[in-house]
């Protein structure tokens, strides 16, 4: 045991246990993201879209459409009504997804905590930085998310979603009325942000917009890593296993 | 005597009729959302409780409250309240002027100590130790203090008592600060509105005279019956809203067909009052029935939330005067440029290595 531990693969740290680790090296492939996370993943990414389509139409209405009188017209009200009920079922998978990361297995937990006190953990996220800013010749192997992915899921995702949720729900209460259980639990963010509902519209608009961004990267690094990195990503999160492409251990 | 004058007593002396005043109390209740069954409750409250006095002050403001206030629709309903309060104090209504109006404050102050309901109209600014607004030879903040003392509560009219309206919109130089910032150990109720409607300021009054504590309030302080809704839950023309059928420019045949004003900036959807039911003098029309979009004069800051034209506002925290959809395009535009340079060094270093990783090996051979 002469080599300093902090040089040991990464695969044993923090996200690998030993099982997968001799999986790993072995060139076989690991089960990582188990069916309900998948689903989890293609189901919360479909919703955002249409909650993007949709929420910038509510800013911004598209062109008025006679097809009929008002009465027997619903282009605006169907436009709305598709973000609300994309917006439930963000909400809900949401809260599947934080069920699932108590009882699912532990590649699960990452999304939600940063090992921020790991000084290892913090050397790969510049490990990272320096691959992406071509500073490294090669990629090492991660099981799960590399730690700068885990980074930006943490920001982006976990962050980025709740608030979401939080600010879009407290706009939803506001059309079920200010009696409803909704508004009762999500008043506070009017208060929080002063008083006033328009507010809560901006900055829920501004963070579609740190969503887009996200997602904009996100979809990038991960064809990126498919074709760059040493191990499978699309297909991970289509099929739940990670393939490497060597055997070299780290 | 003074003490025991009962509301019916004022009325009487002011030559209002029995009969007027049963009217009045039965108004009262609908007003108030009351059944028929409290009409003999109001009646026997005015006849048996003590006036309840109400010291009217001003600072920095427009008077657009006051001068909502003396046109309530119903006449007798704002008979009965102004003959009912401006017996007080109150600069624009009362009789008195000048050293005999501070003196009949002091007055009231002393006699009613912890009775009265004082109303506030303006807001005090309190830059410069508040010179920026006089009343009486003395900063206004000075005034308001000392009326809230002995106040039982406070009504604060207006988007300028409640919230600061346009002499604090930023830059806010005279740091004019809403009444509920200055006065904390009060009950405060807000009114706001610029100004509040008529209908709303004589209801939530009344309702204070006679039931003798606050009606119930929303979130922000304000009488939940007439500020529970927003103009858009009312607005006869939100079928439109729903059709997406909306004016696109002032002018256009769509405003002539009184379609919805969404697009042009209508602030509707996140203002609460009560507008579009209630409406403006004596419920003739409110705003958006004359063309024009709901401006949010009821919320807090609504000077500084961008133009009243826009449906989704400009914001000044980015340094420029963008919306929240230039600045997230802007910023996906150099994240996006940022992916695309990315790719294509990506794609270039790709390369390198495959022809170094040829070169080496043909080397090895
Ligand atoms: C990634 C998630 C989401 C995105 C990108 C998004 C985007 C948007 C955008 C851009 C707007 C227009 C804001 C404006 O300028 O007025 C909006 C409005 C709204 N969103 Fe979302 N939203 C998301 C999630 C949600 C959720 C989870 C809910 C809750 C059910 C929700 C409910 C609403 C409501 C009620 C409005 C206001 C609609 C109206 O005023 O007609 N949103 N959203
Ligand atoms: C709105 C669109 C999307 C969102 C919000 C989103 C969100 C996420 C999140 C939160 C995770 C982490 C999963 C977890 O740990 O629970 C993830 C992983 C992943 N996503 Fe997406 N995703 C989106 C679209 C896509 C698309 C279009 C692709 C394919 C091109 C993709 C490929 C992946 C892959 C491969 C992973 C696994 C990364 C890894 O192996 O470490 N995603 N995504
Ligand atoms: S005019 Fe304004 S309040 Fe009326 S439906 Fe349109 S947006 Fe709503
Ligand atoms: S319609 Fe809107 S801006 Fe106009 S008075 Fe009513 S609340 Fe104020």
């Amino acid at each position: 045991m002469s080599a300093p531990t902090t040089d040991a693969p990464f695969l044993t740290e923090p996200d690998a246990d030993a099982a997968d680790l001799a999986s790993a090296t072995r060139q076989t492939s690991v089960y990582v993201y188990e069916a309900p996370l998948r689903i989890w993943h293609w189901v919360n990414a479909a919703a955002i879209l249409v909650l993007c389509l949709t929420g910038y139409l509510i800013g911004s209405p598209p062109p008025t459409m006679i097809i009929d009188e008002a009465t027997h017209q619903f282009v605006f009200g169907y436009i709305r009504f598709a973000h609300f009920a994309a917006g439930w079922v963000l909400v809900v998978g949401f809260l599947g997804r934080i069920y699932w990361a108590i009882f699912g297995n532990h590649h699960a937990r990452q999304l939600f905590y940063l090992p921020i006190f790991n000084g290892r953990w913090w050397k790969e996220v510049w490990f990272e930085i320096k691959w992406y800013l071509f500073l490294e010749r090669a990629p090492k192997k991660y099981v799960g998310h590399n730690p700068l992915a885990q980074l930006a899921m943490f920001f982006f995702i976990t962050l980025g979603v709740s608030f979401m949720i939080v600010t879009g729900l407290a706009l939803y209460s506001e059309g079920l009325g200010q009696d409803s259980t909704l508004y009762k639990m999500f008043g506070w963010v009017f208060t929080m942000v002063g008083g006033n509902s328009h507010v809560v519209h901006t900055i829920h608009h501004l963070g579609m917009w740190w969503i887009i961004i996200f997602m904009i990267i996100h979809i990038y690094v991960a064809i990126r890593e498919d074709i760059m990195s040493r191990q499978s990503i699309v297909s991970t999160m289509i099929s739940g296993h990670r393939t490497f492409k060597d055997d070299r251990p780290d | 005597m003074s003490q025991i004058e009962t509301f019916y007593d004022v009325m009487r002396r002011q030559g209002i009729t029995r009969r007027s005043f049963l009217k009045y109390c039965s108004l009262t209740a609908s007003a108030l959302g009351l059944g028929p069954a409290f009409v003999p409750k109001i009646a026997h409250a005015m006849e048996t409780k003590p006036r309840t006095p109400v010291i009217w002050v001003n600072g920095l403001e427009c008077t657009c409250c006051s001068e909502s206030f003396i046109r309530g629709s119903h006449p007798l309903a704002k008979d009965v309240v102004l003959s009912m309060i401006s017996l007080d104090y109150s600069h624009t209504l009362m009789a008195a002027a000048g050293h005999a109006a501070e003196a009949a404050l002091e007055d009231t102050i002393e006699k009613y100590k912890g009775n009265y309901i004082l109303a506030v109209e303006g807001n005090p600014p309190l830059n410069e130790d508040g010179m920026y607004c006089i009343v009486g030879g003395k900063p206004f903040v000075e005034q308001l203090r000392h009326a809230a003392k002995d106040a039982k509560a406070v009504i604060s009219w207006g988007a300028c008592a409640s919230y600061g309206c346009v002499q604090a919109a930023k830059p806010n130089p005279t740091q004019a600060t809403p009444v509920h910032k200055v006065i904390t150990d009060k009950p405060i109720i807000k009114v706001p509105g610029c100004p509040p409607i008529a209908e709303v300021m004589t209801g939530v009054i009344t309702y204070m005279l006679t039931f003798d504590r606050l009606p119930e309030l929303d979130r922000q302080g304000r009488p939940a019956m007439f500020y529970g809704q927003r103009i858009h839950d009312k607005c006869y023309r939100r079928p439109h809203f729903d059709a997406g059928q909306f004016v696109e420019q002032w002018d256009d045949e769509n405003a002539r067909k009184g379609y919805c004003l969404y697009k042009v900036g209508c602030k509707g959807p996140t203002t609460y009052n009560a507008c579009s039911t209630v409406r403006w003098n004596e419920g003739t029309s409110f705003p958006i029935q004359s063309g024009h979009g709901c401006i949010g004069c009821s919320e807090d800051g609504f000077w500084d939330q961008g133009s009243f034209y826009d449906r989704v506002t400009d914001l000044t925290q980015f340094g420029v005067e963008a919306n929240a959809d230039q600045v997230g395009m802007a910023a996906a535009g150099v994240v996006g440029g940022g992916v695309a340079l990315h790719a294509a060094v990506s794609a270039l270093k790709a390369a390198q290595k495959k022809s170094q990783d040829t070169v080496s090996q043909s080397e090895e051979v």
